[in-house]
Formats: structure tokens, C-alpha cells, sequence
């Protein structure tokens, strides 16, 4: 993983997201009325509707819900890297994101491997949340 | 209601594959012509239109600036973004606008030149907007990798097999074959697919579907002008949308999605259910899709799409024929067309002069359109009479 990848696009919504990250803690926006986490970060709440909400620091831990591996990349700052693994994660808490499985054996990974949270640095100041299979 | 309230009177597609004499605008406007010729009626009898978006040319209101380059001004008029599902939606807005007395003749179109009005790499690049712009782009996916999340979750949980997905691209380029107007003239093997390139495991060069230039048209008018149609009228029996999700990483699931309450809702106004489809033409956009699609509207119990192909069912002398002028797979695919494609090909059938390619029952046709990573669904039940 190389800086040459571009960073993250910040908008409002998912500004304290990307500041968590950039200290490397994965925060996920939760309901402050009913408790359902929102991902991706938005001002209403999906379940019950509410305005009210916060972040919560979340245990970066989860497992593969689905994955490929990618040969044609999308753009050419991606080339370098294929194959690489673009993964659908889903978080201990429930939450589902998009990743790369990154590390040892990435390229080796199944449905249900267990993964757990790292940080990329993209750009300057950002880093991404990335995904390393879990030890065992 | 929508039953038996309008009619498809007029189907056209422009050239198709490689079309560098043409912009955008004009393979749409080569289309509407062919479909106007083909209803018998002319660019002044048309008072509505819908159209698609475009990405390779930088208009921003698509709508008004097809009608301003046909030179007509519709008192009805709008471009719809749906992605894939957008051919089926628009054509059940034209319905919605013509039963409640909003138009009289309403012409749909969509497609673009993505084959020649872009390089490959600015093509690419502009597949990768379907991403989540914040939260899926900054892991580098193509819409492939969506799809082929979506058939690793698939295979995983119903067993569906690379045999199965090769022999989809099978029947599709064997379809195209037959087509007069297709690109696509040789056939292939299973093993052909499976020895292609790979795109994003488990999907293979020949599993996507093609980059074109290529168009399609609607001429969509009231029911009670159907006898004026000169090549026979297309009736709207049934439709039906549902709307999940846009982005992958928000969809509800991976294996079950919007086509079932989309087939639900057409079959229902329809008064008829899937086995009295006659044959179908399915979205197409990469090999697993038409065998969800397929599983989702009732042509097949859950896990056995597959075998519609590998079986044989799903060729032209086949008991279901399916995606019958090659699906995006072979004939064409761009932008919003390959749907379009899917609605005129269905209309063709339904008239009964396709020849080689021709079905032997064509009294009802299924029509699925899809937009998205299955994000937008749209389902058309059609017929060659009133039901």
C-alpha cells in the first residue's frame, strides 16, 4: 500500500469518520434514540428515523461477508496494486463496510475468515480503514 | 392500473457495436426515427419524451436536449437516471403520463456511444462513479467487483457453479449469432469464458458485458390507437419497480433483492404469473445476474437458475427462451440501451418475424431491467393482444 493512492473525499456527513481514522480508531455513527448503527453516516436515522446521534469507537473486529479479487483496476492509480482484494466486511457491532483485505495471505482469504481493523496512510493527512485477517 | 391502458407501437435501435459517425444524440435520434417509421407516425405526433443520461457527452438536462436536437417541443418531457433499470421505468412513467391524459404519444430512448465517444480507461473511470463516492472508492472497486461480490455470495450460499455462469454467456453469444444486427458472429464455449481474462474473481472478461455504441426506441401511444400500429402493437399488461438500495455496501442482501417485489407488482396488474411467460429477456450486465433475476421472478425455484442454461430451457427452441437477441452479454450494451434492447427485442418477438431467432410461443414476454449493483429493479409484462 503506497501513498500514491488518492485520499479520501470528506463531505459533512462523514467528517468525524475520517478524523477518527486519521488517528487510527474505526468510529462508527450510532442512533441516539434506538441504538442502530448508521453506515454509511447520514442525518437520519434508517431504523427509527431520529436526528440524534453519535460516534461510537467500535472493536474493529468483523468477518468477511463477501470479497473479489481484482485484476483490472478501475483507475490508474490503482494499477500497481492488483490483484488485490476489495472486501464487504461485516463489523462485530453489524455494520457493513467496504475494504481492502491487506497483509499476509490476503489473496488467500474465504467468506467468514475473521479480519481485523488497520490503518493506510492516504495522502498527507488521511488514513483509510483497512482490514488484516485476524491471527487465528 | 395500468393494464391494457397503452401500447408499444413503434420499436428502433440504431446501428449497433462501433458507430464513430455517430454522437450520442444521434444513434437516440437514429433509433426514434426507426421507431417512428415503424409506428407509422412522425417526430410531430410526438408530445412527450423521456430519455436516459449520458456519460460520454457533457450535456447536463438530457430530456430537453434530446427534444431540442429533434427539433420538437413536448408538452412532457423529462431524462430519468435509474441506471439500468431506466428503459422500464421510463416506459412505465410514459404509461402513467399517457392513461392519465398528460400525452398522446410518448417516445422513449436511451443509449449512448460508449464503445467510440470515450477512450477505454476514460470508460472505466467513469463506471467507477457507480462507487460509493466516500465510503467503496477509496478501495479501488469497478463495477465488476460489485458483481462479483454479489456472485461470490451467491455461489456461496446457493450453489450456483462456474459451469452455470459460463453457460449463460453461451446461450446469450449463441442468441446474438442469429441476430442480424448483432456485433457479435462467432460462438463460444464454456471453456472459452472460463479461460478469459480475469476481470474480478470469480468474473472473466466474457461473464461482462460488452462496451457498444447503440440506442433503442419506444413509440408509446393509448391502447385504443393499437389497431393503428402498422407492425402490430405491444401491450402493457403489468409493471412493476422496487428500489433497495444504490450503493453495494448498503444493499439489504447480497442473495435476495428488489425483482421480487418488482415481479410481484407486474404479474399481479397483469392477472398472470411466471409460468405463463412465454420467454424473457433478463438484464444481462454480467453472467450471474440473469440467473438471480430469473430465481427472483419465478422462472426458477432459489438455486436453480442456473440449470435454465446449462439444461437447454433457456435457448430460442427451448421451453423458456431467454434474453433471445444476445443480452448485453452479446448484442449491446450502453448505458441505459442494454435494457432497451431487452424491451425491443421482446416487442419483436411478440409480433412474430424473427426468423432464425424467433420463438415458437410469443403471445406474452417478461422484461427485466435492472440499475445499479441490483440497486433499481423494474419488471414489464407485455403481450402481442389484450388480456
Amino acid at each position: 500500500m503506497t501513498n500514491e493512492l488518492p485520499a479520501p473525499l470528506i463531505a459533512p456527513d462523514g467528517a468525524p469518520y475520517w478524523r477518527a481514522a486519521a488517528e487510527e480508531r474505526l468510529e462508527i455513527q450510532c442512533c441516539a434514540a434506538c441504538g442502530t448503527y448508521r453506515f454509511p453516516p447520514g442525518h437520519l436515522c434508517r431504523a427509527c428515523g431520529s436526528d440524534a446521534a453519535d460516534w461510537r469507537r467500535v472493536s474493529g473486529n468483523g468477518a468477511i461477508y463477501s470479497f473479489t479479487i481484482v485484476h483490472r483496476a478501475p483507475t490508474p492509480e490503482f494499477r500497481a496494486r492488483v490483484p488485490y482484494v476489495v472486501a464487504l466486511i461485516d463489523l462485530a457491532e453489524g455494520p457493513r463496510m467496504m475494504a481492502n483485505i491487506v497483509g499476509p495471505g490476503a489473496l488467500e482469504c474465504a467468506i467468514g475468515d475473521g479480519v481485523s481493523v488497520t490503518f493506510e496512510a492516504r495522502g498527507p493527512d488521511a488514513k483509510v480503514p483497512q482490514f488484516r485477517l485476524a491471527e487465528d | 392500473m395500468l393494464r391494457n391502458k397503452v401500447v408499444i407501437a413503434g420499436v428502433g435501435e440504431s446501428d449497433i457495436g462501433k458507430v464513430p459517425e455517430l454522437s450520442g444524440l444521434g444513434l437516440n435520434a437514429q433509433a426514434a426515427k426507426r421507431a417512428l417509421d415503424d409506428a407509422g407516425l412522425a417526430l410531430s405526433d410526438v408530445d412527450g419524451l423521456i430519455t436516459a443520461y449520458s456519460m460520454t457527452e457533457p450535456y447536463f438536462m438530457l430530456g430537453s436536449v434530446l427534444a431540442e436536437y429533434l427539433g420538437i417541443e413536448p408538452s412532457f418531457c423529462a431524462s430519468m437516471t435509474v441506471g439500468g433499470a431506466t428503459p422500464a421505468a421510463a416506459l412505465h412513467h410514459a404509461a402513467m403520463a399517457i392513461a392519465t391524459g398528460q400525452a398522446k404519444t410518448v417516445l422513449v430512448t436511451a443509449g449512448e456511444n460508449r464503445a467510440t465517444g470515450f477512450s477505454r480507461d476514460a470508460a472505466v473511470q467513469a463506471l467507477t462513479q457507480v462507487g460509493h463516492p466516500y465510503f467503496e472508492n477509496p478501495y479501488g472497486p469497478l463495477i465488476p467487483a460489485f458483481y462479483a461480490m454479489v456472485a461470490r455470495r451467491y455461489m456461496f450460499e446457493y450453489g450456483t457453479t462456474r459451469d452455470q455462469l459460463s453457460a449463460v454467456c453461451v446461450q446469450s453469444r449463441e442468441h446474438a449469432v442469429r441476430h442480424p444486427a448483432s456485433p457479435m458472429t462467432e460462438r463460444i464455449t464454456a471453456e472459452d469464458v472460463a479461460n478469459s481474462k480475469p476481470i474480478a474473481e470469480p468474473l472473466h472478461m466474457l461473464d461482462c458485458c460488452l462496451i457498444s455504441d447503440s440506442a433503442g426506441a419506444l413509440v408509446v401511444t393509448a391502447a385504443d390507437r393499437a389497431d393503428e400500429a402498422p407492425h402490430g402493437a405491444a401491450w402493457l399488461l403489468g409493471v412493476g419497480e422496487g428500489h433497495t438500495h444504490e450503493h453495494i455496501v448498503s444493499a439489504p442482501s447480497l442473495t435476495r433483492f428488489g425483482a421480487v417485489q418488482s415481479g410481484e407488482t407486474a404479474y399481479a396488474m397483469a392477472g398472470l404469473g411466471p409460468k405463463d411467460m412465454d420467454f424473457a429477456e433478463l438484464y444481462d450486465c454480467f453472467s450471474i445476474v440473469p440467473i438471480i433475476e430469473a430465481e427472483e421472478l419465478g422462472l426458477a425455484e432459489r438455486g436453480a437458475g442456473g440449470e435454465l442454461f446449462t439444461s437447454g430451457r433457456a435457448a430460442i427452441e427451448g421451453a423458456l427462451p431467454l434474453n433471445t437477441h444476445g443480452g448485453l452479454l452479446s448484442y449491446a450494451q450502453a448505458g441505459a440501451s442494454g435494457g432497451m434492447h431487452g424491451i425491443v427485442e421482446a416487442v419483436r418477438q411478440l409480433r412474430g418475424r424473427e426468423g432464425a431467432r424467433q420463438v415458437k410461443r410469443h403471445e406474452t414476454a417478461l422484461v427485466h431491467n435492472e440499475g445499479g449493483i441490483l440497486s433499481s429493479h423494474c419488471t414489464l409484462v407485455l403481450a402481442n393482444q389484450r388480456r
